[in-house]
């Protein structure tokens, strides 16, 4: 996803168009309602990249959301920034959330320790179209954190293996230092049944991988054009590169589905902060079908 | 075995190429074949090949005293690699090293430089495919130098 505005910046990415979600409405006791949770625990993915694990606290069971989906979150006395579900919500019975340290809210938010309190709002917006994509091969494309936003989503296609054609994710970072989920990154290329394939940017030293940007990959995914859904999750441009170069191979653009960033603040479409031409990226997107995306990115101005 | 304008025709470089246009540059190749660490070829040296990867994985690298080796590019099985041996002076401008067993065709660039001379019309299908390559490496060493996807570590 694009860089967020200034002090949220993490990725984060609900789902799609038409997807699972449809709209988020957050929350039983009110969309606007903010619980308390407890840090559960913490895993440090690179010098400034964090994954926090909440439960809740006093209001009960963790709040049922979508891989794609993102929460507010509340770092007390600081600020609140939207950052997307990165685990997949269903599985864990806690909050799982992966954080970059880009401002004053997000460095307080990684900068968090087991038993702090967290103020979470949520969940938010569309997410992945994890149901829609069964029957088909599946394309994965993330860069940077924005393998957070598509984690949930990939392990719950995993977790139904059966029901999807070929499945393959693509990994940009920017160097070998800088890569997330290592740990699940490791696990899914030992599969037999999944392609996973990682570059980086640059490297020095011992890398013995890819190396440059994300888009000559799609030659190593070897999903059908006519009978994929392809879900993008990164920085703006590299989604642009890629679902273009994915039109040129032959996916129609309605199966493409990217994940926008915007500035998010209210997370119900009341603001108008996430404005992008007629859709409120907190509440239609962020995950958009690129045949709906793609004209609003075109327009600079927006 | 396969000869090598069989080769040729399967590679996507050469998708589309016409059957006598094959015949032609096949003369200036030879099958090859690199173990992993093995240089393709090093900053400096005279430009004398353009390699045509078959299977395996190649790195791009430069050296720099301070950081050591740096990977710019990799390139595997479907891709060519090496411009050099088209313009003067005719010199590598990186290293190129083997990361596995690689396999490639390695034409001679000289001969395939007297090829296009000879015969302009091969020469500018062949450069346009060459341009293609660029191109594709051009943008992505732009969108690498945007270094979009941030963060802290150094490198």
């Amino acid at each position: 996803m694009t860089a967020p505005a200034p002090g949220s910046a993490v990725s984060e990415a609900p789902d799609a168009g038409p997807s699972d979600a449809g709209h988020a409405a957050a929350g039983a006791a009110g969309p606007m309602r903010t619980r308390v949770y407890a840090v559960r625990r913490t895993r440090r993915e690179t010098p400034d990249v964090l994954t926090l694990e909440l439960e809740p606290g006093v209001d009960g069971e963790v709040e049922a959301s979508a891989p794609g989906q993102f929460n507010m979150l509340y770092a007390f006395g600081v600020g609140e920034a939207p950052i997307s579900v990165s685990g997949d919500p269903g599985a864990s019975g806690r909050l799982v959330h992966t954080i970059r340290s880009v401002g004053a809210t997000t460095r307080a938010l990684c900068g968090l320790r087991r038993g702090d309190p967290v103020g979470v709002r949520g969940p938010y917006g569309t997410s992945w179209p994890v149901a829609e994509a069964e029957g088909r091969d599946v394309l994965a494309v993330a860069g940077g954190i924005g393998l957070a936003p598509l984690r949930g989503a990939f392990a719950r296609i995993l977790a139904r293996r059966d029901r999807y054609g070929r499945v393959s994710l693509l990994y940009g970072a920017r160097s070998p230092r800088d890569v997330v989920f290592e740990e699940d990154l490791r696990r899914w290329r030992s599969r037999f049944d999944v392609e996973v394939e990682i570059t980086v940017d640059h490297a020095v030293g011992l890398w013995r991988g890819h190396v440059g940007v994300v888009t000559p990959l799609l030659d190593y995914a070897h999903v059908d054009p006519d009978d994929c859904v392809a879900m993008l999750c990164g920085p703006e441009v590299m989604m642009r590169h890629v679902a273009r170069d994915l039109g040129r191979r032959g996916v129609a653009s309605d199966r493409i589905h990217v994940s926008l960033e915007r500035n998010m603040e209210c997370g119900v479409g009341l603001c108008g902060h996430c404005q992008l031409g007629g859709e409120l990226v907190c509440r239609d997107g962020p995950v958009f079908r690129w045949d709906r995306a793609e004209p609003l990115l075109r327009v600079r101005e927006l | 075995m396969r000869g090598l304008e069989q080769l040729l025709a399967e590679h996507p470089f050469f998708e589309g190429m016409r059957g006598e246009d094959l015949a032609l540059i096949a003369g200036c190749g030879k099958n090859a074949r690199f173990g992993a660490g093995e240089y393709l070829f090093r900053e400096g040296e005279p430009a004398d090949h353009f390699f045509l990867l078959r299977s395996g994985m190649v790195s791009v690298e430069v050296h720099d005293p301070a950081r050591g080796t740096i990977t710019v590019l990799s390139a595997g099985e479907g891709e060519v690699l090496g411009f050099s041996w088209l313009m003067p002076p005719y010199h590598w401008v990186f290293d190129a090293r083997a990361l596995d067993l690689t396999r490639s065709v390695v034409f001679d660039g000289a001969c395939l430089r007297e090829k296009c001379e000879g015969d302009p019309r091969l020469g500018y299908d062949l450069l346009k495919r060459v341009t293609g390559v660029m191109m594709r490496r051009l943008e992505a060493a732009s969108v690498q130098l945007l270094d979009v996807y941030g963060g802290a570590a150094a490198s």
